[in-house]
């Protein structure tokens, strides 16, 4: 029998209907892979006997015939998801022992269609961070090596264990949330297919806030039709998020027909950063000279405000922050200090949150309370507001000239060492997240493809970015550039 | 519309030890929303649950939930704002206010700063008849109440009780246009008035349901018209607010007090400091809340888990359409089409259910002079008697009519009413038939009265000489006539009688 | 604009957490590092252009009213760290 955990969500689908192979047999394999990976710290939390059960009603379910796509299809869940009596901690100390009385609806979706959950992955603590190095449980473990050096490197962040999971073979596909590129710059750190689709497409009940405006959750794959596959079930109007879109989700796997003739890309000059290193460069000419063979027409375009999105980034995503983290204050839930003699109210939220949150999300949390503090509101916070309506308004003005999609580096560099950034301020972290976050504050989708290698042998990966809600059209594009680069070199197994 | 013109109040005068001081108030009033469920959750705004009963995971601010809003709230407020005469406006939007504290799940609570639901509007708030004061209302917005936190169940630690925690509220916020601590319960008053009218709030006090921020501040006589001038803040004396206020009694104990230590500080030569203040009801005084007050800063902005509240015109113009006759146009009715008093119009229309038992007595018997009377006078004393409101009263509507319908017909006479209305209250049963079945029905056969009438001034002459010297003394022979009637005799027929036959 | 020692120790206790005294440099060095990042936003012409209120525009959703919701005080209570009588437990708030 051929290695199980190779499958790719849509084999597995088929070869389960055939009846080649049960969810049951899918499932343990893969858990005695995760048993095998723990190294790779991907997995925070295992969950066998659910999967198992799970694997068994799936396979049930498609002997008696009515199976959707993802039924008996093993997957791992990014811990930021709340998964109803399963740990749900965001990898924060400060959701120490919280188990969810709740299901978050994403994974309901999931689950409702026969999805099996093999355990939660590790992430960035709340989501902040671009290197999986801010979670309470320790970093994640790219499985990818720089040649025969044995260094470990970063599989990025927020979702790295994700990322790790899926390129290491450890589920079929994983969910992960992109806030500012937490999706896509972790799937090109580790050679997969990320995809963050339209603010609104999927729902945010159940998965811990980070920053509300920005925050979607997306699908982790092997190849771009798996991404289409998982993306259909975990999203869809939902009438619990006042934020979800009231709109009919199409079957994006029949919009891969690979075929872009006559599709104009847009080319965006303020993309080309100065100093950005040269396998960068070439591996965003090849993806224009890919395209540009199937049949899209190039066209250079610009999106003025691009060097702004950093900034604003960093205005908006701390000031939500801020406030949607205040919650955490040891009385309802998680962890609560241990108090002196004396200590009150206040010295209990001000010790709980100190021990409960690390050093990141603390930073941002201040600097988002800063942003919004009296006196500052205007110049930082209703500014950073104000850019972001140019922002968005770039790209609106280019997909009114006709651009379908917008190519990019998803990353300025391959994935770095583990402990590498500790010493760089702040600052140099967050321009990780420069091609990437523009999606999130324009609301677009985005997705990910690993189209290359470094010199290194790294994966390296661009971004491909689409016309509100037309994520069938964005998947149909970036399938037609995986057809092309041919990427299909996996980690050598070393964990 | 409303036709009733009034004069307004003379603002209240205190006398410093120096100079003569007036008052300047303006008010936040905090009004559940009368709703099944709470603001942005399905859970139940039942009061006395047990504790954490009626919450939600959102209301918990578990971790990913997220507001889903409440049509309803939203339409009781315009509701609300329509009651007021304001303006509504069909874009307004939700802002999160960031504090901490325990019976504050979320750690902010959502409200509406920048964009209001409900814009200006006003209330006319009655002092005497004749004499009203019109007070601007600036905004109404809507936004979650609190929970709650208890502090004396244990000696080391606070309970925390949730149910409260997002149920709708609207904070009614009115321009500082009122003058006096009589004036400021007045308004609170009519307030509650509307909103029971409208069904947007039951105005609960007690319950908490209805609460009150008092902003109070002194100015010297001539400042105020000045500020009302130019619009200008600069020309009132700086303010503090009172907070919490939920007694009309308190209310009014604690502006006085509040206003007094104001001027005592300015005539000493001292400046008051804008500050948050707490009515102590045992010491009967206001204490300064400034270690709250210091870190205070609530960082204001947009909730991002909600969109911009757009609403339509023409659901707007439904919930206009829809609305029940208000006070002030029910009174100025009662005054027009029954003839009543502006007094008794007043007290007929303090709450609908009182309006509407006088509408039925009237819509029965006519007469809306005597149906207000035995309304007001009869049943009304009597029900406040055994702590009874209106709902609970034994008599009906249909009982009473028939009562003053028995009075009308000359059938009982006034005092033998009051007896009947005694046995209905008590006994029930139908007036009419009560009146036969005890021959209480009035003698209005003259030739009986004239009887007993004769017979009277027979046994009396000295009586009948002095009456015939002072004709008030006849009321004597009246009342004699009546005893022997046993108060069946129709007065008006005795009255004359007896007249003639002193005069003969 | 350059924070200072005062501000960092204000905004930790707006935010409240708890910074030791002799951290508190360290963190004003780092916002103020942050907040010259984010000081490249006051080069950007922004006049008469509309802060944003949602990336997607819709239709806000509503709900019924209609009870639908609570009755579960023990999974409300279940995650929490003193749960005592249906109440969460703290210390003791002196108002």
């Amino acid at each position: 029998m051929t290695d199980l955990t190779k499958m790719k969500v849509a084999e597995a689908r088929d070869a389960l209907r055939k009846g080649d192979v049960t969810s049951v047999q899918l499932t343990e394999s893969l858990l005695s892979a995760i048993e095998g990976a723990d190294a790779l710290n991907a997995y925070v939390h295992k969950t066998p006997e659910i999967a198992l059960d799970q694997a068994k009603a799936a396979d049930a379910r498609i002997q008696a015939g009515d199976a959707p796509d993802m039924c008996g299809i093993p997957m791992g869940i990014k811990d930021l998801f709340c998964t109803k009596g399963v740990p749900s901690q965001a990898a924060s100390r400060i959701l120490e022992g919280f188990k969810p009385e709740y299901e978050s609806t994403v994974t309901t979706k999931l689950f409702d269609a026969g999805t099996v959950m093999l355990g939660k992955l590790n992430m960035d603590e709340f989501a902040m961070g671009s290197s999986n190095e801010t979670s309470c449980y320790g970093d994640a473990v790219n499985p990818w090596r720089r040649g025969n050096d044995d260094a470990l490197l970063t599989p990025g962040g927020s979702s790295g264990g994700s990322a790790a999971a899926v390129a290491a073979d450890l589920c079929l596909a994983a969910t992960g949330t992109d806030t500012g590129g937490s999706i896509r710059q972790p799937a090109a750190f580790t050679g997969i297919t990320g995809i963050k689709p339209t603010y609104g497409r999927c729902s945010r009940w159940g998965i811990v806030a980070f920053a509300s405006s920005l925050d979607q959750a997306g699908p982790m794959t092997k190849d771009v039709r798996d991404a289409a596959i998982v993306l259909e079930a975990m999203c869809g109007q939902d009438a619990k998020d006042s934020t979800s879109a009231d709109l009919p989700v199409p079957n994006f796997e029949a919009m891969l027909t690979g075929d872009i003739r006559g599709k104009v890309i847009g080319i965006p000059k303020e993309y080309r950063l100065d100093g950005m290193p040269a396998e960068i460069e070439k591996l965003w000419a090849d993806g224009i000279a890919m395209l540009k063979a199937a049949g899209a027409e190039i066209r250079d375009i610009s999106l003025p405000h691009t060097k702004y999105a950093l900034p604003t980034y960093y205005v908006i995503a701390p000031a939500e922050a801020s406030s949607n983290l205040a919650r955490y204050d040891g009385v309802r839930y998680g962890h609560r200090a241990k108090l002196a003699q004396g200590d009150g109210i206040t010295e209990m939220y001000e010790k709980t949150r100190a021990e409960g949150f690390g050093h990141e999300v603390q930073r941002r949390v201040m600097v988002g309370t800063y942003v919004l503090s009296a006196g500052f509101y205007d110049a930082y916070y209703n500014r950073a507001r104000k850019v972001r309506t140019l922002i968005k308004k770039d790209f609106e003005d280019v997909f009114a000239a006709g651009v379908d999609a917008i190519l990019t580096p998803a990353t300025p560099s391959a994935a770095f060492g583990l402990g590498e950034m500790t010493e760089a301020d702040p600052v140099q972290m967050y321009l990780n997240d420069v091609f990437t976050v523009t999606v999130n504050l324009a609301g677009l989708p985005g997705i990910s493809v690993p189209t290359g290698v470094d010199a290194q042998g790294l994966p390296l990966g661009l971004q491909l970015i689409g016309r509100p809600w037309e994520e069938g059209d964005l998947l149909n594009t970036a399938y037609a550039l995986e057809q092309a680069a041919g990427f299909v070199s996996k980690p050598t197994k070393w964990w | 519309m409303l036709d009733l013109s009034f004069e307004p109040p003379k603002p209240k005068v205190i006398a410093g030890a120096k100079y003569d001081w007036e008052l300047v108030i303006g008010m936040e009033v905090h009004a559940q929303v009368a709703s099944q469920a709470k603001l942005f959750s399905g859970a139940s705004t039942q009061f006395g649950a047990e504790p954490n009963a009626n919450v939600a995971f959102v209301d918990a601010a578990m971790p990913g939930m997220l507001p889903v809003i409440n049509e309803y709230c939203v339409e009781q407020a315009v509701r609300t704002g329509l009651g007021l005469k304001a303006q509504i406006n069909l874009k307004s939007a939700f802002d999160r206010k960031n504090y901490f504290y325990p019976d504050l799940p979320q750690g902010y609570q959502i409200s509406q700063l920048y964009e209001p639901i409900v814009g200006e509007g006003e209330v006319i708030v009655d002092m005497e008849p004749g004499v009203a004061r019109l007070v601007r209302i600036e905004r109404i917005h809507i936004e979650q109440d609190a929970g709650k936190s208890i502090h004396d169940m244990d000696p080391a630690m606070s309970f925390v009780d949730l149910n409260r925690t997002g149920v709708a509220l609207m904070e009614i916020v009115s321009r500082p246009d009122i003058r006096g601590p009589e004036e400021a319960a007045a308004y609170v008053t009519k307030l509650r008035q509307i909103l029971r009218y409208l069904g947007t709030c039951d105005g609960n006090m007690q319950n908490g349901n209805l609460r009150a921020d008092v902003n109070v501040s002194v100015c010297r006589p001539g400042q105020y018209e000045k500020y009302q001038e130019t619009q200008d803040f600069s020309h009132l004396g700086t303010r503090c607010e009172i907070k919490n206020m939920n007694s009309m009694r308190f209310i009014q104990l604690a502006i006085d007090y509040e206003a007094r230590r104001q001027i005592a500080i300015l005539e000493s030569g001292g400046t008051v400091d804008q500050e948050t203040r707490l009515y102590d009801a045992d010491k009967n005084e206001t204490r300064s809340m400034r270690s709250k007050e210091e870190a205070h800063d609530y960082r204001y902005f947009p909730d991002p888990d909600l969109l911009p509240l757009e609403i339509e015109q023409a659901w707007v113009d439904d919930i206009a359409a829809s609305l029940p006759e208000l006070p002030d146009e029910k009174k100025a009715r009662f005054v027009k089409d029954f003839g009543l008093s502006e007094y008794d119009a007043n007290v007929l229309t303090a709450d609908t259910q009182n309006a509407s038992y006088f509408e039925a007595v009237v819509a029965d018997a006519g007469d809306g002079k005597l149906s207000a009377n035995w309304v007001i006078n009869e049943l009304f004393g009597r029900l406040k008697k055994e702590d009874h409101d209106i709902t609970e009263s034994p008599v009906t509507p249909a009982q009473l009519a028939g009562i003053i319908k028995l009075i009308k017909s000359d059938a009982i006479s006034g005092k033998i009413a009051k007896d009947l209305f005694e046995i209905v209250y008590t006994e029930g049963g139908d007036p009419e038939a009560i009146v036969e079945e005890r021959g209480m029905k009035q003698v209005t056969d003259t030739g009986a009265i004239e009887a007993a009438v004769d017979e009277i001034i027979a046994a009396n002459p000295a009586q009948v000489e002095k009456a015939k010297q002072n004709p008030k003394l006849a009321g004597w022979f009246v009342g004699q006539v009546m005893k022997a009637t046993g108060g069946k005799a129709n007065p008006k027929a005795v009255n004359e009688l007896v007249a003639r036959k002193l005069a003969e | 604009m350059s924070i200072d020692k005062q501000t960092a120790a204000r905004v930790a206790k707006l935010a409240r957490i708890k910074v030791e005294d002799d951290a508190l440099p360290a963190l004003a060095e780092e916002f103020n590092n942050i907040l010259g990042f984010i000081e490249q936003l006051q080069e950007v012409d922004v006049d008469g252009v509309e802060p944003m209120v949602s990336v997607t525009p819709m239709r806000l959703k509503r709900r019924v009213d209609g009870v639908t919701d609570g009755n579960q005080q023990d999974k409300v209570l279940k995650n929490a760290p003193d749960a005592r009588e249906g109440f969460f437990a703290v210390p003791k708030v002196v108002e």
